[in-house]
């Protein structure tokens, strides 16, 4: 063969990098979203703190990693039985923001984090349908 | 399908499609026709409909542009082509659109080209189009009056053509300011002028396309007063998703469009406008169109047309899905089928078909009969290669 063809350092290379039109997403701010603060006692209440504010925005892996478990801990120091209600509780956008919780919480297993998210996933699909779950994998701006 | 024993090039690309006894009061059923050989049944992605005193036009599918004339007398039954004149130009179609009253049909493909046919003595004779773009075309859609069209591309631009009579041709002019992605569809504004359109870079757009040469210019709309060229007058940024189809209401103030996210949204410029979005709990949609100033429908991965209504900033709701579920009879299964079934499929049904019409996702919807702003006749095709015609009721 001729020597051009023995290095394969060519394949290395990200191309995508040089292109002059490659497409951006816009930025936002983002730096005020710390993530939930720690201090409800009772468990809706919890969850529904937990919900407000996420670190959505922000491109500080910390803060997403923060509120993920705590959002974790919070959905299970639930009782099952109680989980359907809690989700009726929450609003579209809430259960929304509930299912990227859930499926970022499923990235990263332990103990005994699956079982629980899967329940929680199942009554949340109940109410939100597979549409909550095709805007997790769209959403551009993880949480 | 499977066990044809049929030449593999010439019948790759033979049309499987769906023609419907519904023109003859018959109920909104699709019935499934298969062409003379068939080895792959092609997926229907673009279509165009003119339906004209009592005869169907069906234009192109996904390969084979084919012109197919179907008379449907009260008499004669269904689906029985009469004359089928086929041109076969082995292309994927990406891209289709007919002009009913100058009787022309644009079509692009993913060569990068468009042509512009015309009926002369039966067959249609095209005509190249000077789109000058690097990437592929992906929707083209005439303007209301006829005299120009809008081709979408992956190039990242739009391509407005137009004829120019002294050279004989056609030409083309560029929209390519704020466009970052892939444009993947089109819609005209009933003043001729301004086009909306949706892009893979989630934005949607209404931009004006306006052609001096060609064309007187505009008085002010909803959407704006001064309409020079390549002017934004609405950039919704981060639609969610891809933003799949977009649709004028028939007055053309009210904009309506479906995106990946599963969403529905209406920018309303009659009120300053303002963006309502409607998240569903369904799979995305693909298609949507305007039925009267009110009503949407709108189809996509969920096989079935839904219907949306709008009635001002914040009032987008959803109202009912479209398709009547089959009644199946339910005959009686021995206890060795629902054994069988059990162990094969580990459900005691029978069927594995969904209990919507299409079987697959609905690709596109288009206007059958019926003024713009009175539709009574829409039409749905799909992957499954079926085409099915509805009653839309007011």
């Amino acid at each position: 063969m001729s020597k051009n063809t023995v290095s394969d350092r060519f394949r290395k290379v990200d191309v995508d990098e040089y292109d002059e039109n490659k497409f951006v997403d816009e930025e936002d701010g983002g730096e005020n979203q710390g993530g939930p603060d720690e201090a409800e006692g009772n468990t809706n209440g919890a969850l529904h703190a937990v919900l407000k504010n996420p670190p959505i925005n922000t491109k500080n892996q910390n803060a997403k990693e923060r509120a993920e478990l705590l959002v974790v801990k919070v959905l299970s120091s639930f009782k099952s039985s109680d989980i359907e209600k809690a989700v009726g509780s929450l609003d579209k956008a809430g259960v929304d923001l509930l299912m990227k919780y859930i499926y970022r919480g499923f990235e990263k297993p332990s103990d005994n984090s699956s079982a629980v998210l899967l329940q929680w996933h199942e009554k949340a699909l109940a109410v939100g349908g597979v549409g909550s779950i095709v805007r997790v994998l769209t959403a551009r701006k993880t949480v | 399908m499977g066990g044809d024993t049929s030449s593999p090039r010439e019948s790759d690309h033979e049309l499987d499609f769906c023609c419907v006894g519904h023109l003859l009061g018959l109920p909104p059923v699709g019935y499934r026709f298969h062409s003379s050989i068939c080895v792959d049944s092609p997926r229907v992605h673009e279509y165009s409909l003119y339906l004209h005193q009592q005869q169907l036009y069906l234009t192109t599918y996904t390969v084979k542009f084919r012109h197919v004339t179907y008379s449907f007398g009260l008499n004669r039954p269904p689906a029985t082509p009469n004359k089928d004149r086929t041109q076969s130009l082995m292309i994927m179609f990406t891209g289709i659109d007919w002009a009913p009253e100058s009787n022309r049909i644009v079509t692009c493909a993913s060569d990068r080209n468009a042509y512009v046919w015309t009926l002369k003595d039966g067959i249609w004779k095209p005509t190249l189009v000077l789109v000058r773009i690097n990437r592929a075309a992906t929707c083209v859609k005439w303007s209301p009056l006829e005299n120009k069209f809008a081709l979408g591309s992956g190039a990242r631009l739009i391509s407005v053509c137009y004829f120019e009579k002294e050279n004989d041709w056609w030409l083309s002019k560029h929209i390519k300011k704020p466009i970052c992605s892939t444009v993947l569809s089109l819609a005209w504004h009933p003043n001729n002028i301004l086009l909306a359109a949706g892009s893979a870079d989630l934005h949607c757009r209404v931009i004006s396309a306006y052609i001096k040469d060609i064309e007187d210019k505009p008085g002010p709309t909803a959407w704006g007063a001064k309409m020079p060229f390549g002017e934004v007058l609405l950039e919704h940024k981060d639609c969610g998703g891809w933003v799949h189809s977009v649709s004028f209401s028939p007055s053309g103030d009210q904009l309506a469009w479906v995106a990946h996210n599963s969403s529905i949204t209406v920018a309303d410029a009659a009120q300053k406008k303002e963006v309502t979005q409607l998240t569903t709990d369904h799979l995305p949609l693909l298609s949507v169109l305007y039925v009267n100033p009110t009503e949407i429908v709108a189809a996509g991965h969920d096989c079935c047309p839904y219907q949306f209504t709008y009635k001002g900033p914040g009032a987008l709701a959803f109202v009912k899905k479209l398709d009547i579920p089959k009644q199946t009879s339910k005959s009686s299964m021995s206890a060795m089928q629902h054994f069988r079934n059990l162990d094969k499929r580990a459900t005691e049904d029978d069927s594995n078909e969904l209990d919507t019409l299409h079987q697959n996702s609905i690709t596109q919807l288009c206007v059958v009969s019926g003024e713009k702003a009175k539709v009574e006749k829409y039409s749905s095709v799909g992957l499954d290669g079926a085409m099915v015609i509805w009653d839309f009721k007011h």
